[in-house]
């Protein structure tokens, strides 16, 4: 076990030249540059010239990317250009808060989407299978964007139950530590903080996981019947154990290893839905960043930022493959 | 079992305590804080090195220029500087400085400061030159040939030409004076500790989120009545309005034309309305540009004109693009895609302004005129051609790919067949400026209140530069840059104004551009926010503005 997570972090190695390859060379086929984006609508060509020499603009791409490529070796990810910020404080600013949405949101998606599925599964062709499957449907095919404004002018507006959008009530003093919110508060003991973070994550955290939910309630539910169709089942009924013991310990646990491998890809597309959502709440994510960064052409966040994304991508499936071991005793790296 | 249940209804109660202690919390709280909603985040906080309004909002309420614009006008009043004389030969600005002002970070306010707020955009040799790009000095700022001390309170401005267009500019952003002693501190990590002499001090930022701002409480002219202020980002306008009718924030920007009139009917809001520095164009490419290889911003005489990329036979013809502008029915454009937030153009800047030639007689719709007009010059049946198209909403055009469609529509009944072309905002702006267009849509934000900064800048043929043209029609008429260059010379009012006036008659009578429409600039506010004044300019200052 231990040889093989080594393996698949070494194999981490070749997956970042890779991305970042394709990641440059497409950011800089891309027509546009970032001494236009920096300079506005009047730039002189004396000062576009001054912005590309300054910035190794002029120079050909894999010379960039070499640059670039050494200066990540020694630790040095550059400095946006239009923000002047190190790249990896832009990121690390943003990287707490899609996670922490991330993970509300698969929190939210796993339960609902995984119980959700399980009671179709065990009602099949009945009212409750079919009501709970259209809603599903219904989710898979919500826009994120609409989801989003419909529960802020329902929850927010309307009904005035929950904030609008942002991380937290910008009057309630807040101290950042780790830049992780909601472990924020609590470390500091700030209870106000706490609740108001709770608070601002729940919207957001809704609309980013209806999709995952609706397909892990999908998933669940065809695992769960292929599962209960199974010889071992029917014998757990024989032997009289109760309906409940036996769908929630040995049927859910036998159909979760698709669900698994479905929940972990879902992080990514957690990750990429994520750009639209904290558009909508006003997440200051990395979803936003790389947009921004994309339209201003800002190479080195780019770059910054599709690395950020691979690594995650690749550290959520190898958690996955390890899950697999915990699940279903069977599987064995070597 | 029972112990999960109590477990639960302990939690439950714990919950509503705390939700009950937060709002008592909230409501101890009575400082006077107003939560704005910009559209975007500053990308930095150094007011010389940015060009992006984002940034200019944030750091106008934290330092301040020499001298400043009126309230609610572009004239302009003394601010940092008590007075100033421009000597004879128009090179010279003398600046008495205003004493007993200081830093937010205690440096004193002083010639010092000023020189170093200058020299480190114009002197290459300056050790802070490198820390910034400086944008608008080259563009703005480069009649300036150095800035003088020649006591702690006095200081001279030393021009290499005379500039009357440069008064204004010193009321800008790019010239506020920024505190030496933080620069030294913060080096190349200034931009996001920013230390003036506003009226409001920096307080945090977080990225993409808030910044916050609170009241200077030894500020030179009376404390603001704020206490504090936080700029919120939210990036969709749907959004923007849905937290001010929810009263998360007190005000926003750019609201949504489509929603005026919610927020009108709405009494917990208020729409505040003026019109904009701003004019949105159809822009015909006359076929000309230039390579501006002595990159100076002047065509010499050693730099011919040459055919630009976009060439097109009939829109080099003066009865072709007359033709155009008599095919387009302006009125409904501004009516209905404008959804009524504009006033129709007539002339290349807002009619408020010094110049402005208000006696032209505007193109009217008149499509027989046009067919007549494409008849005469030798186009009976029309022709082809490709219009681009902006792809995002500036201040000054709303949804641009509708209104292309209106002109595709109002041009086809005159037997042009046009087709659209959509790239993204940055490459368009690349494209357009080295004139691969043969008909462009593009606008114009005014930066300082001076004609100049529209006519020169958008108009002129020196601004014809094939790569970096702001005059994106390439319109090459060398007794409108005569003009032009005589009116930058003058500190006459009278004169340049005059001279103004004559330019546009001839940019009318060769019509390069339809100019469509100046829009209105609008911000929402809750009713109970008071004293908030719409600046020509765009800026936005919050000293004045309370909480009632």
């Amino acid at each position: 076990m231990k040889w093989y997570i080594i393996k698949r972090l070494l194999q981490l190695i070749p997956v970042i030249i890779g991305v970042t390859i394709i990641a440059f060379s497409l950011i800089h086929l891309a027509p546009g540059d970032p001494a236009r984006t920096m300079l506005g609508q009047h730039a002189t060509q004396q000062e576009l010239n001054e912005i590309r020499e300054k910035y190794g603009l002029d120079e050909p791409v894999y010379v960039q990317y070499g640059i670039w490529l050494n200066g990540v070796l020694h630790g040095d990810f550059g400095r946006s250009i239009l923000t002047k910020e190190l790249v990896v404080n832009e990121i690390a600013e943003r990287f707490p808060n899609t996670i922490e949405l991330a993970i509300a949101s698969m929190i939210f998606a796993i339960t609902i989407g995984g119980l959700a599925g399980i009671i179709s599964a065990s009602n099949q062709y009945s009212i409750t299978d079919y009501t709970v499957m259209g809603i599903a449907l219904f989710g898979i095919s919500m826009p994120v964007f609409w989801l989003g404004i419909m529960l802020m002018l329902i929850f927010g507006v309307i009904l005035g139950w929950l904030p609008i959008g942002g991380r937290i009530d910008l009057l309630i003093p807040f101290q950042r530590v780790t830049g992780f919110m909601v472990f924020d508060s609590i470390i500091t003991g700030n209870l106000n903080a706490l609740l108001s973070v709770l608070k601002h994550l729940i919207l957001p955290a809704l609309a980013l996981g209806t999709i995952p939910m609706a397909i892990i309630a999908r998933v669940t539910r065809s695992s769960m019947l292929e599962v209960l169709r199974q010889d071992f089942i029917r014998t757990e009924r024989a032997k009289g154990l109760s309906e409940r013991v036996v769908i929630y310990r040995h049927a859910a646990r036998n159909a979760m290893l698709p669900v698994v491998t479905v929940i972990g890809l879902n992080f990514g597309l957690l990750l990429s839905g994520a750009i639209l959502t904290e558009t909508v709440f006003s997440w200051p994510g990395l979803g936003r960043l790389v947009v921004e960064s994309v339209y201003e052409r800002d190479y080195p966040l780019v770059v910054g930022c599709i690395l950020i994304f691979a690594i995650i991508f690749v550290f959520v499936n190898l958690i996955t493959d390890i899950l697999y071991t915990f699940i279903d005793p069977r599987i064995k790296y070597e | 079992m029972k112990n999960k249940y109590y477990i639960l209804a302990i939690g439950i109660c714990l919950t509503l305590i705390l939700t009950a202690f937060s709002g008592c919390v909230e409501e101890e709280t009575e400082e006077m804080v107003l939560i704005f909603a910009m559209s975007g985040d500053a990308d930095k906080l150094d007011p010389a090195d940015v060009t992006d309004g984002e940034s200019i909002s944030r750091t106008d309420n934290i330092f301040e220029s020499l001298v400043e614009y009126t309230a609610g006008g572009t004239d302009i009043q003394s601010a940092l500087a008590t007075s100033w004389d421009v000597s004879n030969d128009g090179l010279e600005i003398t600046f008495d400085l205003r004493k007993d002002v200081e830093f937010h970070d205690g440096t004193d306010f002083n010639a010092d400061a000023v020189v170093f707020s200058f020299a480190r955009q114009y002197d290459t040799s300056h050790p802070y030159h490198e820390y910034g790009e400086w944008a608008y000095w080259g563009y703005m700022f480069s009649d300036i040939d150095y800035v003088e001390k020649i006591n702690d309170y006095k200081i001279i401005i030393h021009l290499k030409r005379p500039n009357a267009a440069i008064m204004t500019s010193l009321a800008m952003f790019t010239v506020a004076i920024v505190s030496p002693t933080n620069a030294e501190e913060w080096g190349e990590e200034a931009f996001k500790h920013p230390v003036g002499t506003g009226p409001f001090k920096f307080v945090e930022w977080v990225k993409d989120d808030h910044i916050t701002l609170e009241a200077n409480e030894d500020y030179w002219r009376a404390r603001s009545k704020l206490d504090k202020i936080i700029f919120r980002v939210i990036e969709d306008p749907s959004a923007r309005l849905l937290a001010i009718q929810a009263g998360e924030i007190h005000g926003m920007e750019y609201p949504d034309p489509v929603s005026f009139d919610l927020i009108k009917s709405d009494s917990d809001l208020q729409l505040l309305t003026q019109s904009g520095m701003n004019v949105g164009y159809l822009a015909m490419n006359t076929g000309y540009g230039y390579y501006d290889e002595n990159e100076n911003g002047v065509r010499d005489s050693d730099e011919d004109w040459v055919k630009t990329p976009g060439y097109f036979e009939p829109l080099t013809n003066k009865l072709v693009r007359q033709a155009i502008n008599y095919a387009i029915d302006k009125n409904s454009i501004v009516e209905n895609l404008y959804k009524g937030t504009a006033i129709v153009a007539k002339n290349g800047m807002p009619p408020f302004m010094l110049g402005h030639n208000d006696d032209i007689v505007d193109y009217s719709y008149d499509p027989d005129m046009a067919k007549d007009l494409l008849e005469e010059a030798g186009y009976p049946n029309g022709f082809n051609t490709t219009l681009w198209v902006m792809p995002v909403s500036r201040p000054y055009m709303f949804d641009p790919p509708k209104i292309a469609e209106a002109l595709q529509s109002y041009l086809a009944d005159v037997n042009i067949n046009v087709e659209l072309y959509q790239l993204d905002w940055s490459t368009y702006l690349e494209e357009t400026e080295n004139g691969n267009h043969p008909m462009c849509l593009l606008g114009w934000t005014g930066d300082n209140g001076d004609p100049d900064n529209f006519m020169n800048v958008l108009y002129g043929p020196n601004s014809a530069s094939i790569g970096t043209a702001g005059n994106v029609a390439f319109y090459n008429n060398s007794l409108v840059q005569d003009k032009f260059s005589a009116a930058l010379q003058s500190y006459d009012t009278t004169v340049r104004s005059k001279l103004y006036e004559e330019a546009q008659v001839l940019i009318h009578e060769d019509a390069p551009f339809v100019y469509l429409a100046h829009a209105t600039q609008n911000m929402v506010f809750l009713s109970n926010i008071k004293g908030y004044v719409l600046n020509p300019t765009e800026r936005k200052f919050f000293y004045p503005v309370e909480i009632e």
